[in-house]
This record gives C-alpha cells, structure tokens and sequence, in this order.
C-alpha cells in the first residue's frame, strides 16, 4: 500500500439519511468527496477558499461552506446535500418559486443558494428583503443581480405565512 | 486549489495534543473551525505536516456566567454567541459584532478562539476583547496561565500563545450597570473582512460618557486602543466639539496602513468617521 494511502482514514457519515463508509485523505474537503467519491455532483467546486457559496451543504441541521470543512471531520455527523433535500420535497416550493421568478440563469449558484435560501425559511420565517438579502450575501450569484432570487425567496416566505395564517 | 497533503488527528483531550504538538512542534497546526485554516490550506498559504482537531475534546465550548464573569469557551462558535440570550443580555458588544463576521455558514462553524489565536488584525473578536478587558485562560502541559487582551496581541498574526499551548477560553468581566457599547464596521461587501471597525464601551453617568473603550480594527498590524481619543472623551459631555478633538486624536491613536482598496490617508478618515458613529450610538 503507497503512503498515500496509508494517509486515508475509515470514515463513518450519514450522506442524505444513507449510512456511508469510505476511507477518506485527510486533505480532501467534504464537496470533493460527495462529488468525486459519491457522485452527488449537485453541490459545486468554485472558489474553495470559502467566498462564493456555491459548495453550501447542511452538516447537523446547520449549513457549512463544503471546501471549509475537511470530509474526514463528518465522522458520525450527518450531512445534507441538494440532492437530498430536492427528493425529499423539501424544497419543492422554493425550486419551483426560482424557476417562476427566473431566479438563476448559469445555474451554477443555485444549489448553494437554494441551501442557503432554505436555512432562512427554517430559522426566520418572516424575514425582511433586507433580512433576505443579508442571509444570501455569502452567495454569489454573477448571472441575475439577485433581484430575482431575492424575489422567489419573498414569494415563498410570504405564501408560508399565508397557509400559516389560514391554519389558524 | 486544493490542500496540500497533510496527515490529521482528532484529539479526545488536551495531554494528547500537548504530546502530538510535542512530537511535531512547528509541522502541526490545531484545527477548530477552520474557518481560516482550510482557506489557507486550499490557497497553499501553509503546508502542515498534521493537524490537531480540538473540537472532540470535552469542556471547550458554552458559555457560562459565575461571579461577575463571562467565560465562552474557545470552541463556541460565532454563531452560538450571536444567538445567546446571556451574551446579549451581559456582554451586548458581541451580539452587536457578531453579525459582521463572514456569513452564516461560517458563524455556524468558526470559532471565538480561533479568530482569537489567529488574531488576524482585521477581525471583529480581538477588538471587542480588547475593549471588554478580556483575558484569556492559555492551557499548557504544566497548566493554565492567564493572558490580558492588552498583552495578547503582539503583532500581525503574532500573540502571546507558545508553541505548545492551547487558547481554552475567553473570560469577560461583565460591565457594570448602566454601560453601553457600539460596534461599527465599513466593508467593501456584506461579510468581508473590515476596511476599518471599531468597538466602543462606555458607562453614561447622567450626561457624561465614564471608561470609554474605543478598540479598532482594520488598521494596524493589532487591535488597537485609541488612548489619546478615549482620554480626550473620558468625563466629559459628549457634544460635535468633543466628537472632533477625539477623531484629532485618532492621528496620534492609529496608524493605518494602505491596501489595494484603500489608501492611508483613506482609513484614517474612515475611522474618523466610524468613531464619530460609535460614540453617537453610546450617547444616544
């Protein structure tokens, strides 16, 4: 065996609600590995210095930059993909608010930014535009100027707190 | 990029890092957030031989008030004393600076004592330390000792910490009644780190401001305390006169440096600026 991989550490996580087991090089970072090792190519590589958003995945319930976190530190943790919160449905709504709002272009923010926007929805239903704003703002999108992703976020928090009102 | 390759141990107790850090003195980093390590690592601005995980090690997290004081524990995140109803309550600086930090996937992981122990000088922690009296308790193999902000900060990414000691926690006098605080910030963008900032405490007895703290960030190579600025405040009515002669003070306080985004000249003017803003909001 190459000292390479004598480097690599068995590593237990849960992947989406799959137990996962994989020997793990301490170098690589958790969106490399859910990429690369598990083919959940959903969450993006782009500026793997901890700026752009595009690698925002959910660790524990909270959402983490990907490229800022090393794979082999998911040991036990539990770790939420796109994937998994686009098959589950439970992020229908705010998927389906991006496309009537024409809220991405590239596409290549929207994992990310779909995280981000439903980590808002969770922990701070009535949130303001400013409020929204600021949630985004460790997201970058080069494409839509953000008015648009800003406004099928509204659209979602406003129609939940609508059906809230009328279960009332 | 990526990191370069590195080998990593998660730490169950303090004697296993002191022994690891023994056996590899300056090939090993600790990792807590890693918040700003793992960008440096995927940048190559540092190449490791191992890293220490500290985060498995029991009793370094919360936030605990006993005896007048605040005691966070190094690993609580920025994100857990944003939210903490005992932060905002007794030490309002840090729920007011915390939201400046990054953005919130990184307050859900960084760490006080990281940004602390990293002490880059244009972040928001060292600051509020340093206008709250803070001290800090540093862990080493033959026990704890205790470091004043003051002392702590000792040049760029320079601090009083040794080679083979561990930041634990941070210990906070709780202000006495009737203290205020401000923490004003000017970045390029949301999260960015700061072109200048700074942290201000005082106590308002009737109409005058008592044990002004003015600390600023973004300027020098340290946290820095305007002392000729807060002694020109000290006792006295705050009015636009006295907002003037502090921000004259500031030439003698601080001595900012140029980047690639602002000039000298620039920051000296903005924290002028920012500490006319800072003692409006303690008068106010």
């Amino acid at each position: 065996m190459s000292a390479h991989m004598d480097r690599s550490i068995e590593t237990t996580l849960s992947v989406n609600g799959t137990p996962t087991t994989r020997r793990i090089e301490p170098r690589q970072h958790l969106i490399d590995f859910l990429r690369e090792d598990l083919g959940l190519t959903g969450s993006h590589t782009g500026c793997e210095h901890g700026v752009c958003g595009a690698c925002t995945v959910r660790v524990d319930g909270k959402i983490v930059r990907g490229c800022l976190t090393l794979a082999v530190q998911m040991a036990g943790k539990r770790v939420d993909t796109i994937e998994g919160l686009s098959d589950s449905g439970e992020i229908a709504e705010l998927q389906r608010a991006f496309h009537e709002r024409n809220a991405l272009q590239c596409g290549f923010c929207t994992p990310g930014m779909l995280m981000a926007a439903q980590d808002l929805i969770l922990r701070h239903p009535h949130a303001t535009r400013d409020e929204i704003r600021d949630h985004i703002s460790g997201n970058y999108c080069r494409c839509t100027g953000y008015q648009a992703i800003v406004d099928a976020i509204e659209t979602v928090l406003k129609a939940k707190a609508v059906a809230t009102d009328k279960r009332r | 990029m990526k990191a370069p390759p590195f080998a990593y141990r998660k730490a169950t107790t303090l004697a296993e890092v002191f022994e690891l850090l023994d056996t590899h003195g300056d090939g090993a980093r600790l990792l807590a957030g890693g918040q700003s390590l793992l960008a440096a690592l995927n940048l190559r601005l540092s190449s490791p031989q191992i890293l220490i995980d500290i985060t498995g090690i029991p009793g370094l997290t919360g936030i605990k008030v006993a005896n007048g004081t605040v005691t966070i524990g190094a690993l609580t995140t920025h994100a857990e004393i944003e939210r903490s109803p005992e932060i905002a309550h007794m030490l309002p600086l840090l729920a007011q600076a915390a939201p400046h930090i990054a953005h919130v996937a990184i307050r859900n992981v960084g760490t006080i004592g990281g940004s602390i122990a990293l002490a880059d000088p244009a972040a928001e922690w060292p600051a509020c330390c340093l206008a709250l009296g803070a001290e800090f308790v540093i862990a080493g193999k033959t026990g704890n000792r205790m470091v004043h902000a003051r002392d702590f900060f000792q040049a760029l990414y320079t601090t009083a910490l040794g080679p083979a000691e561990v930041l634990t926690a941070i210990e906070i006098p709780v202000p006495a009644a009737g203290s205020r605080s401000a923490f004003v910030e000017l970045t390029r963008r949301r999260g960015d780190y700061a072109i200048v900032g700074v942290a201000a405490t005082a106590r308002m007895d009737g109409d005058v401001l008592n044990g002004v703290q003015l600390a600023f960030l973004g300027t020098d190579q340290t946290p820095v305390l305007a002392k000729s600025a807060m002694a020109e405040i000290e006792g006295k009515n705050l009015s636009p006169v006295l907002i003037a002669a502090a921000s004259k003070a500031l030439a003698s306080d601080l001595d900012p440096g140029g980047d690639a985004y602002s000039t000298a000249a620039t920051k000296m003017h903005l924290a002028r600026v920012i500490a006319g803003r800072a003692l409006a909001a303690l008068a106010a």
